[in-house]
């Protein structure tokens, strides 16, 4: 049941994600960037496989049962993913503003199309 | 202890440009004179310190002339942590990147520095990410380093502003955002199926995989692909690159001409790495690939070349024709082409990426109108505030016979990257065509495809440069533009590389066979990763 919430999840976040991608507004591309990396990140969560009530740091000495305990490593990575994905969505949105600023429209070549 | 052995030297080319960059940010932006000072003293420093690199993994007769390096962060044993690995194939693009960014760093001195914000502090995280993703024996550290390299060119990029540069820049930002989304499902796919983020221990594990995960990992390893070859410009994925590199200052095009490098660099380690000899039922996978995106960005730049009427734009197609044959030719390889035609394609690279640059910085001064930049320059000072006495271009030396040494240089950059004798150019090409044609592969139609195509690029060129060289130099009634030492200096500069690269091919081209064959043989990579001693293990044995 877990493993069908997440992959419905992931599945519609990435669609929407993107659909928004192609649109041709600039806020719509932005939006669909961060609902993909969303998409993204909670995918390579899964990858460490799916656990409940797994701690993923292990208790110090002696011998252990990896098999009781989550895997950290994707933690790590989705940590990382995150901040990174943050990072670049702000710049962008700072060359969104400025593009906006430079042209007077919102259309990701600069110009509307013409009719 | 050895506080500062030997070793400590593969993290130097990472170390030295970020904290380069980080002591600029306490400069105010007036002070670029310092700041200049601060980055010429740091790429130098990171020559030295990769011409040493690549010194010692030329190794001795004993090590059977591959040396391979390691450094272990945090000291954690080899597939658990992150290993930085220096060998041949990374010491050679090392020295590549800071041979480059020298001559574009003097030359964004002339004037160019000044057209906006903290460009060689972002000039320096650039050359730290890139020095980082050829260092880096990790995927998820790769990824790291690609965004750090990343982030520097998209404000690099930007770097000037203007309508041009946000608009080429937005695309760019955006194709790369999503390349990278791309990179990071690929990454966890493997980590899914294999367990392991070290290339080494992942080459290792590839033969044994079972048939559920070998699916898995060739999924992902196909998607992490497409991210690499969106920046090396293969091409349906190409179609950002020519605007990108024309919408671009100078000096940071002709830095970017080693970026789509890096791309052909990930994607060589990666398949030989992972998809090579020793990979048993998955050896060669994607070599197809390789081949037809390569020959079919070869043919698209070709006509790219032939239909652009501005220099920039051809430029930014040479470069993509650079990558196409490095690509196609790195497939052909992957096919069982043999060493001859990897040795070629690795020189090749090299002229070619210097020649290209060299190229991207002779377009500004030849297609400058009288006084353009002093325009230029007030213009730019009146939307950064900054005074007018600012604005005014560096008092630099003029040099006399303008039209002559730009012509010159000119012919002599056209002479490298059409690939006629007697320069580096024409090696690289008989170095790949004569590997081909000794090669047997599975599909010789797709070989002959290959030569075919190199040549006819070589023709394409050079109608395009000489038709545009006409134009400037003997068809034109201008006045001769006013030139700066500072700026055809660089230029010659890389020239001069390229010179001693044609005097000096014997031995270069002994280096580029070396490293093919290092590179064919993955387990000299992987078993040296794996057997990386610890400090704490050795010091203990020493005890």
């Amino acid at each position: 049941m877990m493993e069908l919430v997440l992959s419905l999840a992931i599945g519609v976040l990435a669609a929407s994600g993107i659909w928004l991608i192609l649109r041709p507004r600039t806020f719509q591309v932005i939006v669909g960037l961060c609902l993909l990396s969303y998409a993204v990140n909670l995918f390579i969560f899964s990858m460490g496989r799916l656990t409940l009530g797994a701690p993923p740091i292990m208790p110090r000495g002696g011998p252990i049962d990896p098999t009781a305990f989550a895997d950290p490593v994707p933690q790590a990575l989705v940590l990382t993913a995150i901040v990174i994905s943050f990072a670049t969505t702000a710049l962008f949105l700072v060359v969104l503003i400025a593009s906006r600023g430079l042209t007077g429209t919102d259309h990701v070549d600069g110009q509307e199309r013409e009719p | 202890m050895t506080a500062l052995s030997p070793e400590h030297l593969i993290v130097a080319p990472i170390l030295i440009p970020f904290f380069a960059g980080a002591l600029m940010l306490i400069y105010d932006e007036r002070q670029r004179r310092a700041k200049l000072m601060l980055g010429l003293l740091s790429v130098a420093a990171t020559l030295v310190a990769s011409i040493e690199l690549l010194v010692r993994s030329k190794g001795s007769e004993l090590t059977g002339g591959n040396d391979i390096g390691f450094y272990l962060m945090g000291d954690w044993a080899a597939p658990f942590g992150i290993v930085l690995v220096i060998d041949r194939l990374a010491a050679m693009m090392l020295v590549l990147t800071s041979l480059l960014a020298l001559p574009v760093l003097t030359y964004a001195a002339a004037g160019w520095h000044r057209q906006g914000q903290h460009f060689h502090p972002m000039l320096q995280f650039l050359l730290m990410g890139l020095n980082g993703a050829f260092l880096t024996g990790d995927l998820f550290n790769l990824f790291v380093f690609f965004e750090v390299l990343l982030a520097a060119s998209y404000g690099l990029l930007l770097h000037g502003g203007g309508q041009l540069r946000v608009r080429a820049g937005l695309h760019y930002i955006a194709v790369n955002l999503t390349g990278s989304l791309l990179f990071l499902i690929g990454v966890s796919l493997i980590y899914g199926a294999t367990g392991t983020l070290n290339m080494a221990h992942l080459s290792m594990l590839m033969a044994g995989l079972g048939e559920q995960e070998r699916g898995l990992v060739h999924a992902g390893a196909g998607i992490m692909a497409v991210a690499f070859l969106v920046k090396a410009g293969i091409w349906p994925l190409s179609f950002w690159l020519s605007t990108a590199y024309m919408a671009g200052a100078a000096p940071v095009a002709a830095m970017f001409a080693i970026m789509t490098k890096v791309g052909v660099y990930v994607l060589l380690r990666l398949s030989f790495l992972v998809f090579g000899v020793a990979a048993g039922a998955s050896a060669g996978y994607g070599s197809l690939v390789l081949v037809g995106g390569g020959l079919a960005t070869v043919a698209y730049g070709l006509v790219g070349i032939l239909a652009s009427q501005s220099l920039g734009r051809m430029a930014a197609h040479l470069v993509l024709v650079s990558s196409g044959t490095v690509l196609s030719s790195a497939g052909f390889v992957l096919e069982g082409a043999g060493t001859g035609v990897l040795a070629g394609a690795l020189f090749y690279l090299l002229s070619s990426t210097l020649a290209t640059a060299a190229l991207f910085l002779l377009i500004e001064p030849i297609s400058r109108e009288e006084g353009g930049i002093a325009a230029m320059l007030a213009l730019t000072a009146d939307a950064y505030g900054l005074d007018e006495r600012e604005a005014q271009p560096e008092v630099g030396l003029a040099v006399p016979g303008t039209l002559a040494l730009l012509g010159a240089t000119f012919a002599l950059c056209v002479i490298a990257l059409a690939g006629l004798p007697p320069l580096s150019g024409f090696i690289g090409k008989v170095g790949m065509l004569r590997g081909m044609l000794a090669a047997e592969l599975p599909v010789p139609a797709l070989g002959w495809a290959f030569v075919a195509l190199v040549i006819l690029s070589g023709l394409a060129t050079l109608i395009g440069l000489v038709r545009i060289g006409i134009q400037t130099f003997w068809a034109t009634e201008s006045e001769p533009p006013r030139l700066l030492a500072l700026e055809i200096g660089p230029v010659l500069v890389l020239v001069a590389m390229l010179v001693l690269l044609t005097f000096k091919a014997e031995v270069t081209m002994r280096y580029m066979q070396q490293t093919a064959r290092a590179v064919l043989e993955p387990a000299i990579y992987s078993q040296g990763v794996l057997g990386a001693p610890r400090t704490a293990e050795t010091q203990e044995a020493d005890q």
